[in-house]
């Protein structure tokens, strides 16, 4: 994935214009584990729902597996989005009506209309791997957090997806649960190569990743210029 | 498995108490319509029935004589004012060509000749006006149902017998195999035994008809071998208009339908479909209106979940596509509950309103066809009515949606 000079303002007419992202360029390598760092207000959010095509640039284009999307309308933004990205949010965001098995196959299904008993091999593969293979039946509600956000982490990859964008994984989470959590993605990425985008407040997770990216005012800053500053993060 | 009936399916068992009161709402509706339905038409049929239990769909009767108007010349001034005559005993000479030509005329199902006149019966010192109806017995009774208004005797008409009504049988007195004596103005008279007493169900029908053979009712009211009336009955009842219209045409007679011959009957019943007919689309307004509300509330609710959805790729179609199945799903359960509700209270009050002899005063016509079509209209309905909710629920911002 790589941005070019990627703008986001908001507002206009009659309250005030507010330019949120100032031109990101940035690019993603294949197989990376990169961790996005910045405190509230510097653009996070808004980065990253504009790398998930939830949200269009006001300015600049982003290329996703060579594909200009600026341009593109919602059913295609759409289409991308099922094929080529995951999605992990701070809460788990499981459907409660659907059992983890169905909340795991839920992209595919979502995205064809409907699933085939490999789908469903497939799902249940999945969350053999996080071990949750006996839970397979049961409704998020009946699992606990770190549970259902493993459940989220499989239902991102259950598409293969080349990028998994993951929106505060661990924020509602323990410590301990929080560092397996954090060690399951760890292990996907080596294993499987997917490219993981992490947006984390916790410096000590993000000193795990081999890439840390930097927002502050919408602004990249240059890789390891900005020292560790914990408090930065406002937790 | 397919996504969009999975997804609406488990939303609807998911939002168990909103999906309990919007079928309610639904189930009571289609109910009250039902209700309508089965009552409004079985009152009509009865009424209708009723009705025509003593008449014909269409009468033949000869055409009215009428003057000639002289020919005026445009600008001409009238000096003669023409009044209608008197119409003389007028009757139909060759009916037996007319009868045969009626029976052979498509939708016809039974034709009988009459001839029918004023008269008076005599007993014991008593005499009553009455009309003289001289009929072909099997013929009539194809025409006008008589075994259900048999009281007491047998329903035959043999030569010099007679079958009158209840009253004039009281009030003369008269029994099965009794005699009366009939006399017209022409100067005809003859005794004759009572064959039947019949209630024809108007107190001044059964003061007045009596059945004779026809033969007698012409020699009594000296009309040689002609007839009055032409009796027809029509195998499409609500179609006797046109038929009438058709038979005039092609007979040159008068011909009167049962609508034409019962216009206040005919409005009473039109005003009763018009206003039945306006409570059952309000009633559906309500239900539209109703399933409308329901849903929007389910797409705030649940507007979360549609943003995690959409985010993960779900087509904005697939997310409209799964509102519209689940208004479609509530119309079509809702009608099948409402169905049953409007049958039983129709079966209720049909059992609780009942004639002084026991039989149910009017009959509920609960057929399929109310139900199937009430069943399609309701799912339409459902569908139509979850519109608005779909399309807001298909452009939510998932970005915005997710946030809360």
């Amino acid at each position: 994935m790589t941005l070019e000079g990627v703008k986001k303002s908001y507002g206009g007419g009659k309250s005030p214009l507010v330019e949120v992202l100032h031109g990101i360029d940035l690019q993603l390598v294949e197989g990376e584990f990169a961790a996005l760092l910045g405190p509230s207000g510097s653009g996070k959010s808004t980065l990253l729902n504009i790398m998930g095509l939830l949200e269009t640039p006001t300015a600049g284009e982003l290329r996703i597996a060579d594909t200009a999307t600026a341009s593109l309308d919602d059913a295609a933004r759409t289409a991308l989005r099922n094929r080529y990205l995951g999605f992990v949010f701070q809460f788990h965001h499981l459907l409660p009506a659907f059992s983890a098995l169905e909340n795991v196959m839920m992209p595919l299904f979502a995205g064809q209309g409907r699933v085939t008993s490999q789908d469903r091999q497939r799902a249940a593969m999945l969350l053999q791997r996080v071990g949750l293979a006996e839970h397979a039946a049961k409704q998020p509600v009946q699992l606990s957090g770190g549970q259902q956000q493993r459940v989220a982490i499989v239902r991102a990859l259950m598409n293969r997806p080349r990028l998994v964008l993951a929106d505060e994984p661990t924020g509602n989470l323990d410590t301990q649960t929080a560092n397996e959590v954090f060690a399951l993605l760890h292990e996907l990425n080596r294993e499987d190569g997917t490219t993981f985008l992490i947006v984390t407040h916790d410096q000590r997770l993000a000193d795990g990743c081999p890439r840390q990216i930097r927002l502050l005012d919408g602004r990249l800053q240059p890789d390891g210029l900005v020292s560790p500053a914990p408090s930065a993060s406002g937790r | 498995m397919n996504f969009v009936w999975t997804v609406a399916w488990r939303l609807l068992r998911e939002g168990r108490f909103q999906t309990a009161l919007i079928l309610a709402g639904v189930s009571i509706g289609v109910g009250v319509i039902v209700y309508i339905t089965a009552i409004v038409s079985g009152l009509q049929a009865n009424i209708i029935d009723r009705t025509l239990s003593t008449q014909a769909h269409v009468v033949l009767r000869p055409a009215d004589i009428v003057n000639q108007a002289p020919l005026t010349v445009p600008g001409s001034v009238k000096l003669a004012d023409i009044a209608k005559r008197t119409q003389r005993e007028n009757t139909i000479a060759n009916w037996g060509s007319i009868v045969a030509r009626v029976r052979g005329t498509p939708n016809v199902s039974a034709v009988a000749a009459m001839a029918s006149g004023p008269g008076v019966a005599q007993q014991g010192g008593v005499r009553k006006s009455i009309v003289l109806m001289g009929v072909d017995l099997d013929d009539y009774r194809q025409v006008v149902r008589l075994d259900n208004k048999l009281k007491a005797g047998r329903l035959l008409l043999p030569t010099g017998t007679a079958l009158i009504g209840k009253e004039l049988a009281a009030d003369l007195g008269l029994q099965p195999g009794g005699r009366l004596r009939l006399q017209t103005a022409t100067g005809g008279s003859q005794s004759m035994t009572v064959g039947a007493v019949l209630d024809f169900g108007l107190k001044d029908l059964n003061k007045r008809w009596v059945l004779l053979p026809l033969r007698e009712a012409q020699n009594l009211l000296g009309f040689q071998r002609d007839v009055t009336e032409i009796y027809i009955k029509s195998e499409r009842l609500f179609e006797a208009e046109s038929l009438a219209a058709n038979l005039a045409l092609s007979t040159g007679l008068t011909a009167d339908s049962w609508q034409s011959s019962n216009g206040q009957l005919v409005t009473a019943l039109k005003s009763q479909s018009a206003s039945s007919l306006m409570i059952r689309v309000f009633v559906t307004f309500a239900v539209a209106l109703g399933i409308a509300s329901v849903l929007v509330v389910t797409v705030v609710q649940r507007q979360r979940e549609i943003g995690i959805l959409r985010a993960m790729g779900t087509p904005a179609s697939r997310i409209l596509a799964v509102f519209l199945l689940q208004g479609g799903l509530v119309g079509l359960f809702g009608s099948l509950f409402g169905s049953l509700l409007g049958a039983a209270m129709a079966e209720g009050i049909s059992r609780m309103a009942k004639t002084e002899d026991g039989s149910p005063l009017f009959p509920v016509v609960l057929d399929s066809e109310l139900f199937i079509t009430t069943a399609l209209i309701a799912t339409l309905v459902g569908v139509l009515a979850a519109l608005l909710p779909a399309l807001r629920a298909a452009r939510l911002d998932p970005v915005v949606a997710i946030r809360g």
